[in-house]
């Protein structure tokens, strides 16, 4: 028993040496491919197949990253970037959910918000983006509204399904137990449509992050990621174009790896609907 | 009884709603209180609609863009499905694949459209590889995943009765994946059909349905784009439902497999 405790106690405190091994082996194993793929561009950049001007080398684009950075500039855009993606996506989730549940709950409001929906949302997003330019004007305006407009739509269809799948056993059973309307929404349709709901914000925080560099590019506003790639594009540089796509990768990881599967994490693998 | 009289109201509301909105957007649109460039009539628009049709230059613009979007997703689903298997069934493969797969797939599309006009220039070839860029990865993707959650009871079985290598693949792993692989090619048709649209936009070549639009705001023919909007989601409606609804009816319903194909 005393035996049992102290070892618990040593393997979570310092790791074992072969576990320590075994996790430099991942990650090496994760890196090696990136090491082939950067050696192969690097043979291409100095064998000047194409012009250096367009293809730059690694340590080039590191650089100008490093610089921007010290700069400030980079962290500028990407501040930017992200708190319009958040208020694109606090929009979309406030209209979606809204709708979405609202269609979920009355008949009559289905009726009338379908025929609307599913006439605007097979139109990809961006297909409406010289239109909200027209009627909103160049810059953040557009490019927010028009990324709320255009992630609402998963969120909206999830969560419409989501409150539509709770089982109408458990409405009736909690109405003749004396549920009032209030307290049905907070205590069983709300938990019952919310693996749903998740889901489709999910759908939703992803949709908007792919249409928002293209939106910043169109709608030109003053800092953004997007706007920095196209910008550098009429100056020929390729190596603030590819930094400025590495702090997109790495904002679009960070989603990927902070966001979206922590929200898995704690609702859908929590509640035993899938398996990681 | 009462779900035929449900059906028939929720069509009669549908109805109401349309037209509600048509004759509200009608009523701004005619109001005078936005200019009639910027919020044109519905007649006008489909005036417009059927001008551009008749004379042809609608057609050849979705013409163009229908082989964009069909070359790259060709494209993306010729090297998604190989390499999405080859990475369920050899590990060394996916140990190669993954880490890329995975660091590539949160870049948005649009992120590489300037970086490809200064590789390959504006027009066809940009565009075509960014539609394969965005379809690649939720074919591999699906794909891999459909791959690795065959049954392994299945494989048992049909190896027990004497299935070789190349039966087992064909036999069992791939109708097995089937559900995903075409839930993967409908995730793919989707991203692509987003990617050439945007893709026509932001490096404007001389045709397609989404260099029509951006064309248009700068004239502030805002009837043209509405028209091709209206074009631009039929033809991503249809694809949706008719090609990919008869396919998944033909395959995986039929094979009764469609439990799993939600994805």
């Amino acid at each position: 028993m005393q035996d049992a405790v102290t070892t618990t106690i040593s393997v979570g405190e310092v790791p074992d040496r072969p576990q320590v091994r075994d996790r430099l082996r991942v990650v090496m194993r994760n890196l090696f491919p990136f090491m082939v793929v950067g050696a192969l561009w690097e043979i291409v950049a100095w064998a000047e197949i194409f012009p250096r001007r367009l293809f730059p080398t690694i340590e080039e684009v590191a650089s100008s990253f490093v610089r921007l950075t010290a700069a400030g500039i980079l962290p500028h855009h990407a501040l930017d970037t992200v708190i319009r993606l958040l208020s694109g996506f606090a929009l979309a989730a406030l209209i979606g959910v809204t709708i979405g549940v609202l269609m979920g709950r009355s008949r009559r409001a289905e009726d009338i918000c379908l025929p609307l929906v599913s006439i605007c949302a097979p139109i990809p997003g961006l297909a409406y983006a010289p239109l909200f330019l027209l009627w909103f004007g160049l810059g953040n305006v557009s490019a927010v509204l028009l990324v709320g407009f255009v992630s609402a739509f998963p969120i909206l269809f999830n969560s419409w399904t989501g409150v539509k799948a709770v089982k109408e056993i458990w409405v009736r059973s909690a109405q003749s137990m004396g549920a009032d309307d209030r307290r049905l929404f907070s205590h069983v349709i709300l938990p019952g449509a919310l693996p749903y709901i998740l889901t489709g914000l999910r759908l939703g925080l992803a949709q908007a992050w792919r249409i928002l560099v293209a939106v910043e590019m169109l709608a030109a506003v003053p800092w953004g990621l997007g706007w920095l790639i196209f910008g550098a594009r009429e100056f020929l540089n390729t190596d603030v174009m590819l930094a400025g796509i590495a702090v997109i990768a790495l904002i679009g990881l960070g989603l990927e790896k902070f966001v979206f599967q922590k929200i898995e994490d704690y609702t859908v693998v929590r509640w035993g609907m899938i398996t990681s | 009884m009462t779900e035929q009289g449900q059906r028939t109201r929720s069509i009669v509301r549908a109805a109401v709603t349309l037209a509600a909105a048509a004759a509200l957007y009608e009523l701004l649109a005619r109001s005078g209180y936005f200019a009639p460039a910027l919020l044109p009539t519905i007649p006008a628009i489909v005036r417009t609609l059927i001008a551009m049709l008749a004379d042809g230059s609608m057609i050849e613009h979705a013409a163009f863009t229908m082989y964009r979007v069909m070359f790259g997703f060709g494209l993306a689903v010729a090297v998604g499905i190989p390499l999405g298997i080859l990475m369920a069934r050899f590990q060394w493969i996916e140990n190669f694949f993954l880490p890329l797969v995975s660091a590539l797939m949160p870049i948005p599309s649009f992120a590489l459209v300037p970086l490809f006009m200064l590789w390959f220039g504006i027009g066809n070839l940009t565009t075509i590889l960014i539609v394969f860029y965005a379809a690649t990865f939720p074919m591999v993707f699906n794909t891999w995943s459909g791959v690795r959650s065959v049954n392994p009871l299945w494989l048992r079985a049909a190896g027990a009765m004497g299935a070789d290598e190349q039966k087992l693949f064909w036999k069992v792993i791939i109708p097995g994946a089937s559900p995903f692989i075409i839930t993967g090619m409908r995730q793919a048709f989707l991203r692509a059909w987003i990617a050439v649209v945007g893709a026509e936009m932001i490096a404007a070549s001389d045709w397609g349905l989404g260099w029509v639009i951006f064309d248009a705001k700068e004239f502030l023919n805002a009837d043209i784009m509405l028209a091709s909007l209206l074009v631009i989601g039929g033809i991503g409606y249809a694809f949706e439902r008719l090609v990919f609804g008869s396919i998944e009816r033909a395959t995986v319903q039929r094979w009764g497999m469609v439990r799993v194909a939600k994805g």
